[in-house]
């Protein structure tokens, strides 16, 4: 496009003449990652060759944000975290604009200014926008040695400032704390890891999970400071500008090389800031996908997409959501209609050899209606909270074979009634349900092939 | 019957070695068995993958390794791409994706590409186990193991 052109577009009053010259993208997503790819390839479904573009500020093809720890361990390059065959964005025809981010949205006119200063129209937009790190407002955060952790950018970073024999505090003892020290760990790297809770994971796993994680972690002599968190970060003696350590809420002072921040992501939504777009924490999306403005959808940590457990709408910023949200929303902009059938926090880990499964409300003894079945055996730890007989939440550590039966219960709001008893037997499995049950559970996939495609029914 | 052989040759069709006394005694890491019989009150079960059409295992997974063929249907797991994560087991209605611990990735039926008939269903000696070619979404798709329940003597 013309420069001249270019700058006409930017003036207000000529939105309809920018309207007429930009390129008009049937499809439009924000977002190159895991919303964004199953949103496109639900579109590719259904409609093979409506124009559909995929932007992106980061320059990648889309790649396994989850990787990253891989990366920062030195066990991965990118060409073995691309989430597809790098033919992908040819083979479906989906023009791919990375390196350039979307800097506004005109939501009246349907454009999308990019920040290079080109202009998308488009008829259905998704806002595929993702999660940003949170990091607290902290005297010395502007410091040399200050990180987050949710790209590649981020890993190229760490993994440059960062090397072996070096400290490094992780603020956060999430997933994604876990995953950044258990990389560290690898590379040789002292790590200590500052939770505000009195455990790790403590969104994610009940106490005895927690507790089994963190004699996982202690094992790697990852040290562990729970109920803290940053107060201040202060500069090395000999350079200012630079991490020299973290003073804690408590006053101590832990001398490191370097700092980072893993306490959460908020939801990305600068750009329906202001905009009709009705936004709670995050986007406001129906059972469709749909956002408040018309063709207008949203998936992903950037939107509060049902859960089926709480019965509400809400942030649960995990990767296997966003695909089935992305493809829930590719499929209703393509014309096909398709209901979420929701989701639930869910977390799999594997730290240090140490596997661990989670989903639904794993943490609720304190909850008299709740019923709790629970078993532990060596190394292993079985726990499953059932609501009026039916499966609400489960943790899974050591032995995680066939949890996903009891999550496919849980999902389909099945009665266990009649079988809570064999639910947390360590050979659980279809065979020990009864007899009826069994038979609907095993004919789940053929009821799917005889019936629609997509997810939602 | 629950001879348990499917499991055995299962783990053999995946073994380095194909070897079955080198497979079970000398191999390390150990070749793992994706099909495992339930046995139950006299029923058995022998379960593997489904190679469901709207696969979770494949929207679940973090890193693009868990992939469906497009051609064939089957539902395969790619090894460089895995790291492990155990997102797929998690979400699998029929638990039949296992940990490989030896290699520290997931192992899972791939209907033993490469072979005409998958090892489970031409080493079953009741044909209990068959493979059938399923087009019911205009799409061939081979799925094993179809006479489970007839299999149990039910």
């Amino acid at each position: 496009m013309a420069t001249r052109k270019r700058r006409e577009l930017r003036q207000p009053s000529s939105v309809s003449t920018a309207k007429a010259i930009a390129p008009e993208m049937e499809y439009l997503i924000i977002g190159n990652s895991a919303g964004g790819i199953a949103a496109a390839e639900a579109i590719r479904e259904v409609d093979k060759n409506g124009r559909l573009a995929i932007v992106s500020e980061e320059p990648y093809f889309a790649y396994s944000r989850p990787l990253i720890s891989e990366y920062l361990a030195g066990e991965r390059s990118l060409d073995t975290m691309l989430l597809r065959p790098v033919d992908f964005y040819e083979r479906n025809k989906i023009e791919a604009l990375l390196g350039t981010g979307a800097a506004r949205v005109d939501f009246s006119h349907r454009l999308v200014e990019l920040e290079d200063g080109r202009t998308l129209a488009w008829r259905k937009l998704l806002l595929a926008t993702g999660g940003v790190p949170i990091v607290p407002k902290l005297k010395g955060g502007h410091r040399e040695g200050v990180f987050t952790f949710t790209n590649l950018e981020d890993a190229d970073k760490i993994g440059r400032a960062v090397n072996k024999g070096h400290r490094v505090v992780v603020i956060g003892g999430g997933l994604i704390g876990i995953s950044l020290a258990q990389a560290l760990v690898q590379r040789g790297v002292a790590v200590v890891m500052v939770e505000l809770m009195d455990r790790v994971l403590a969104t994610a796993l009940d106490a005895e999970a927690s507790w089994l994680v963190e004699l996982a972690l202690r094992r790697e002599r990852i040290e562990l400071i729970l109920g803290q968190t940053a107060k201040e970060i202060v500069a090395r003696p000999e350079d200012d500008r630079r991490v020299g350590g973290v003073v804690l809420q408590d006053g101590r002072t832990i001398p490191c090389d370097g700092v980072v921040f893993a306490i959460g992501v908020a939801p990305r939504t600068e750009l329906v800031t202001g905009s009709p777009v009705t936004l709670n924490r995050g986007i406001v999306v129906s059972r469709r996908m749909a956002t408040s403005q018309r063709d207008v959808y949203a998936c992903g940590d950037a939107a509060e997409a049902y859960d089926f457990i709480h019965k509400t709408n809400r942030l649960i910023p995990v990767w296997p959501n966003a695909v089935a949200g992305g493809r829930v929303a590719g499929f209703n902009m393509a014309g096909r209609r398709v209901s979420y059938e929701g989701s639930t926090g869910m977390n799999s880990l594997n730290c240090f050899g140490l596997s661990t499964v989670a989903a639904g409300l794993v943490d609720f003894e304190d909850d008299p209606t709740c019923e709790v079945l629970a078993a532990s055996g060596t190394g292993t730890y079985r726990k499953i909270v059932l609501k009026n007989n039916r499966i609400v939440g489960m943790v899974f550590v050591g032995d995680i074979e066939r949890s996903g039966i009891v999550f496919g219960l849980m999902k389909d709001r099945v009665n266990v009634r009649r079988c809570k008893d064999v639910l947390i037997s360590p050979d659980f499995g279809l065979g020990a349900l009864p007899d009826d049950l069994r038979r609907k559970r095993l004919s789940l996939a053929n009821s799917q092939r005889g019936g629609a495609n997509g997810n939602g029914r | 019957m629950g001879c348990g052989l499917c499991e055995v040759y299962c783990a053999l069709a995946h073994s380095t070695s194909q070897d079955l006394i080198k497979a079970f005694k000398r191999e390390r890491p150990r070749p793992v068995a994706r099909i495992r019989v339930e046995r139950v009150d006299g029923l058995f079960l022998p379960m593997q993958c489904r190679h469901c059409p709207d696969s979770p295992c494949v929207n679940a997974c973090l890193t693009g390794a868990m992939y469906k063929d497009p051609d064939s249907g089957a539902v395969t797991v790619d090894p460089y791409k895995c790291s492990g994560c155990w997102t797929c087991i998690l979400v699998c209605p029929y638990g039949v994706i296992t940990r490989d611990i030896g290699t520290g990735i997931v192992a899972k039926c791939d209907l033993c590409q490469g072979r005409d008939v998958p090892a489970c269903v031409a080493n079953c000696p009741n044909e209990a186990l068959v493979c059938i070619e399923d087009g019911a979404d205009g799409q061939p798709l081979p799925l094993a193991a179809a006479a489970q329940e007839r299999a149990g003597g039910h």
